[in-house]
């Protein structure tokens, strides 16, 4: 790998060999395809390497065909573990008719790139659809080009590995790369708009490529194999943590341990001891207002004297309610209520005669991304130019806050994609970018920073605590009639990022707009999204307020929104909210499936109509073998005991996504020990319908993993905090699932070949924690409503009602 | 600062460094290697888990001195160490939980997965034919934040079974 090119904006795009990479069926033989890397480098070289985002409407933005008869594609959605661009070459490789080895995904750059930004289901929902689109687009001027060069007209012609023949001569036949290896182009088209709620528009004109039926996928709908996993198992995946070039020095970050309420009061530097650290011999100090780091040359003196150097801060503000305080002071706080909906009337309507009615109240806590690996960027930061390399979700995102930190010109910031660990929404990608770019600009030589486990535990952008009051009426016949959702939460995220907060000293953004605001960017419009926003606000206008999950004639959905800026850094995780909504829902669905002594499948059934929803439940229920009986109806007087739960499941995203649903459900089998209050779900079945799955395997792959994050969401995590500080800082104060209490899961795809792909990274989550939730009350017939199901809370539970 | 000698993946070198560096910061920024990586720096997750004469030990609290003299092997000596271990010519291009976990498709971000497979592989050389308990209780240190266990648990068991039909044949 040439190191030295990494950092030099004029040199040939930094091309990955891994990347193309292809494992064929279950013999593990890597071909190094090392002619298509060379290809690639040609291909950028050949469009240029400028400042992104390219023009929408031109085909050289999304793809290039190589002299060797491959392609590669330049979409912006980055790799975050989850396989995405795997999908996203499937389909560009059926709409080219090309095999999906002929195919690759240039290293996302902000100066090759499109503007993706990947991020809530959204690689398959709309990077597939800009993908087929230009594909197509590609397709038919290739197709053009040949008709002229077989003398033949285009309906004559077909296509096979990029290789054109006449249908009725196909010893006439030219290949892509023959027609067009490695020059540009040069054509425009209508690329497809999408409107607020992510759904595309209709291309209105009459000129645009045809796209595939479904019928004639070969490779879409198929179990490809992750290309990446080779590297990953022989340790030589390069992950942004391995990036380093010459010259470059270590930084670490010299933050408060634990985060503070950094609305409230910005940590202020007292003072800095610099003797504290005189026996680390050439570490320098970098301080920007409070913003203090270390660098060095070796890693290790970075670290020790990241450990050692003594900062005094002003005292931490004690104005934060502690973990065990946070739903008490939802309810002390001012709020500003906003009434989402309401349809019919919901108070006559809970005042008929006849019904049963339940009411309730449902906690869930504060919780971290925890990535596996804490952040890691490196920054290169010039007088006029700049180069960051980043695991970013958003890469433009990071262009603009690195320039903005840095006075350097936007377009002179070169910023490039590594893979980091799964991040699972706004983990530290981006505070850690902007704090090597502050240490390099003040040093002037390239800084790698890598955040310890404790920065990145402590100033996570934690997924919000949830407070929900329920209420919910059923009739005689087991049909709801009513359903009321009260929610509190933070109305957005003040604090913006720890770098920005320190070096600043000033709270960014208000009480609304995150870390993530500036994400799209110029001429992003085909694919770049805000990120952050108010949490809270709109995320409910959801399945709730759209009559196509329950129905129910009266419903109702009340914001109490509490001014976020006292408290901690906010951000969206892994289906933002959903685990708490689901868990708040699905548990009153059950509670009123109970009172109406019905099956909670069953009254699921009843109060269901819309077909796809009834699909994913009955795949869940199927295959877990479900039989009809009425929950904690089997409650025994042991002292370890099982039950079953089932909940539904979606992401719900803001703004609202529009018809990019995807269903999901799960049914969790539990087992509750009544001596010590351990809770270990014992096996997940995890159904999700994603429209068109593009790859069943990688769907597969990625509900195995949502049943284990939900398992782990509903048991063990909980972010810990004081009145000034968090003080989870590790995994022993940071809670998770791990290998011995793992449940078994089985995964099930209901493909829709017909239907647009809607994302398949994060529904199958919620449901896991409803259904956990459901499968404690059916072993012990008491429900718990706070999660996670620690062992101190099922014990204090379960004695409190006495069982 | 001292001259440490350091056998890794057979291949010794002579260092110059800090005695109390730990292990993981000789192996990424003195040697190169890429299996063993930075996850939490408190011996916690696993991420940096490498063999030492066999056994699996934690790099990033792990002082390279008191590595010295040991035989150490990281991912990417695993299935030499693995061939000459268990006398398998020739040298097969990865060891048979690396097969199993590509044959599983387990693998999703794969940052943990250094660890997972080292400390798999360890089981497999003291437990060749493991019980589902002795996997997880074995596993239960390296933590997977991609929710991959049950295919960790699968490959591991897959793995037992293909080097115990390697054997008799």
């Amino acid at each position: 790998m040439r190191e030295s090119d990494k950092h030099d904006v004029d040199s040939a795009p930094v091309v990955d060999r891994r990347e193309f990479l292809k494992i064929s069926g279950a013999v593990v033989v890597g071909i190094g395809v090392g002619n298509i890397a060379a290809g690639q480098a040609q291909g950028g070289l050949q469009r240029g390497l400028v400042s992104g985002p390219p023009d929408p409407a031109a085909i050289d933005s999304y793809l290039a065909v190589h002299a060797n008869n491959t392609a590669s594609i330049y979409l912006g959605y980055v790799d975050l573990g989850q396989g995405g661009p795997t999908a996203l070459c499937q389909v560009a490789a059926d709409e080219l008719d090309l095999d999906f080895t002929q195919v690759s995904i240039v290293r996302n750059d902000t100066f090759m790139s499109t503007n993706g930004f990947t991020a809530a289901s959204r690689t398959a929902g709309i990077g597939g659809v800009e993908t087929r689109v230009a594909a197509a687009e590609a397709r038919r001027v290739l197709l053009g080009l040949a008709s002229e060069r077989l003398n033949a007209p285009v309906q004559e012609l077909t296509v096979a590995k990029g290789v054109v023949s006449v249908k009725i001569a196909p010893q006439r036949s030219v290949t892509y790369g023959e027609l067009l290896g490695d020059k540009p182009f040069n054509r425009k088209f209508e690329p497809v708009r999408f409107n607020q709620l992510g759904e595309a528009m209709p291309r209105t004109g009459a000129d645009i490529a045809p796209l595939k039926p479904s019928s004639e996928y070969r490779i879409v709908g198929t179990r490809v194999p992750r290309p990446d996993m080779l590297d990953k198992v022989r340790g030589t995946y390069e992950y942004m943590q391995h990036v380093r070039v010459p010259g470059m020095l270590h930084g670490r970050v010299v933050w408060p341990q634990g985060q503070v309420a950094g609305a409230v009061s910005p940590p202020k530097v007292v003072g800095i001891d610099e003797s504290s650290i005189k026996d680390i011999p050439g570490v320098r100090i970098v301080r920007r207002q409070n913003f203090v780091g270390v660098v060095a040359e070796r890693e290790w003196d970075a670290v020790r004297a990241s450990r050692q150097l003594k900062v005094t801060w002003e005292a931490f503000p004690a104005v934060l309610p502690g973990h065990e305080g946070i739903h008490d002071s939802f309810r002390q706080a001012t709020t500003r209520d906003i009434v989402v909906f309401n349809s019919g009337d919901a108070n006559a309507a809970f005042n008929q005669p006849g019904l049963r009615v339940a009411s309730a109240t449902y906690r869930g806590p504060y919780e971290a991304h925890g990535t596996m690996a804490p952040n890691c960027a490196l920054a290169d930061i010039k007088a006029d130019s700049a180069t960051v390399t980043s695991s970013s979700q958003s890469l433009f995102q990071i262009r603009d806050t690195v320039a903005q930190l840095t006075g350097v010109p936007a377009d002179k910031v070169r910023v490039q994609y590594y893979p980091g660990s799964n991040t699972y929404g706004l983990s530290c990608y981006t505070d850690v970018a902007e704090a090597a770019a502050i240490m390099s600009k003040e040093i002037g030589t390239p800084v790698r920073v890598q955040l310890s486990r404790q920065d990145e535990f402590g100033w996570d952008n934690y997924g919000p605590a949830h407070l929900a009051d329920m209420r919910g009426a059923v009739d005689a016949n087991g049909k709801l009639v009513a359903f009321e959702y009260q929610a509190w939460g933070y109305d957005g995220n003040g604090v913006g990022t720890a770098s920005r907060l320190l070096a600043l000293g000033v709270p960014q953004g208000g009480g609304r707009g995150s870390a993530g605001g500036a994400a799209a960017g110029p001429g992003g419009g085909a694919s770049g999204v805000a990120q952050g926003g108010n949490l809270v606000g709109g995320l409910y206008q959801i399945r709730i307020s759209q009559n196509d999950m329950y129905d129910v004639p009266s419903r109702r959905l009340i914001e109490h929104r509490l001014d976020g800026r006292g408290y901690l850094k906010l951000g969206p995780l892994r289906a933002p909210l959903d685990p708490p909504y689901f868990f708040a829902q699905e548990g009153m669905i059950d509670e009123l499936a109970h009172l109406a002594k019905l099956d909670p499948w069953e009254f699921r059934k009843r109060n269901i109509s819309n077909p796809r929803w009834l699909g994913v439940l009955e795949a869940a229920a199927n295959a877990a073998k479900w039989t009809p009986r009425v929950a904690a109806s089997n409650v025994s007087s042991a002292r370890v005991v099982t039950g079953r739960g089932i909940a539904v499941g979606t992401h719900h995203l803001h703004p609202n996504q529009g018809d990019r649903v995807t269903f999901a459900a799960a049914v969790v089998e539990v087992e509750v020990n009544k001596d010590n209050g351990r809770v270990i779900a014992k096996h997940v079945y995890g159904a999700m319908d994603c429209g068109l799955a593009i790859n069943p395997g990688i769907v597969e792959s990625q509900i195995v993993g949502m049943s284990v994050h939900g398992t782990s969401l509903a048991l063990k995590e909980e972010l810990q905090f004081s009145q000034t500080n968090v003080t989870s800082l590790d995994w022993n104060s940071y809670q998770t699932l791990r290998c011995g209490e793992a449940p078994d899961v089985t995964p099930i795809v209901v493909q829709r070949l017909n239907e647009k792909s809607t994302g398949a990274g994060e529904e199958v989550l919620p449901a896991v924690v409803g259904a956990i939730g459901n499968a404690f009350f059916d072993a012990t017939g008491v429900r718990l409503r706070q999660f996670p199901l620690t062992p101190r809370r099922v014990l204090a539970t379960l004695k409190s009602a006495g069982a | 600062m001292a001259e440490l000698q350091l056998q890794v993946n057979g291949k010794r070198s002579t260092l110059n460094v800090d005695p109390a560096t730990p292990l993981l910061y000789v192996l990424t920024d003195d040697l190169a290697l890429k299996g063993p990586r930075f996850g939490c720096g408190l011996g916690q997750c696993g991420c940096c888990s490498v063999l030492a004469d066999g056994l699996e030990i934690r790099s990033c609290i792990t002082p390279v001195s008191r590595v010295a003299g040991k035989s150490l092997t990281t991912l990417e000596g695993l299935p030499a160490y693995y061939a000459a271990r268990m006398k398998v010519t020739p040298a097969p291009e990865l060891h048979p939980l690396q097969q199993a976990m590509i044959a599983e498709q387990a693998v999703q971000c794969g940052y943990c997965y250094n660890g997972q497979i080292i400390k798999g592989a360890e089981l497999l050389f003291k437990t060749p034919q493991p019980t589902e308990a002795q996997i997880r209780t074995a596993m239960n240190g390296h933590i997977c934040r991609c929710g991959t266990y049950p295919r960790i648990v699968a490959a591991i068991h897959r793995a037992a079974k293909e080097m115990a039909e390697a054997n008799r044949a």
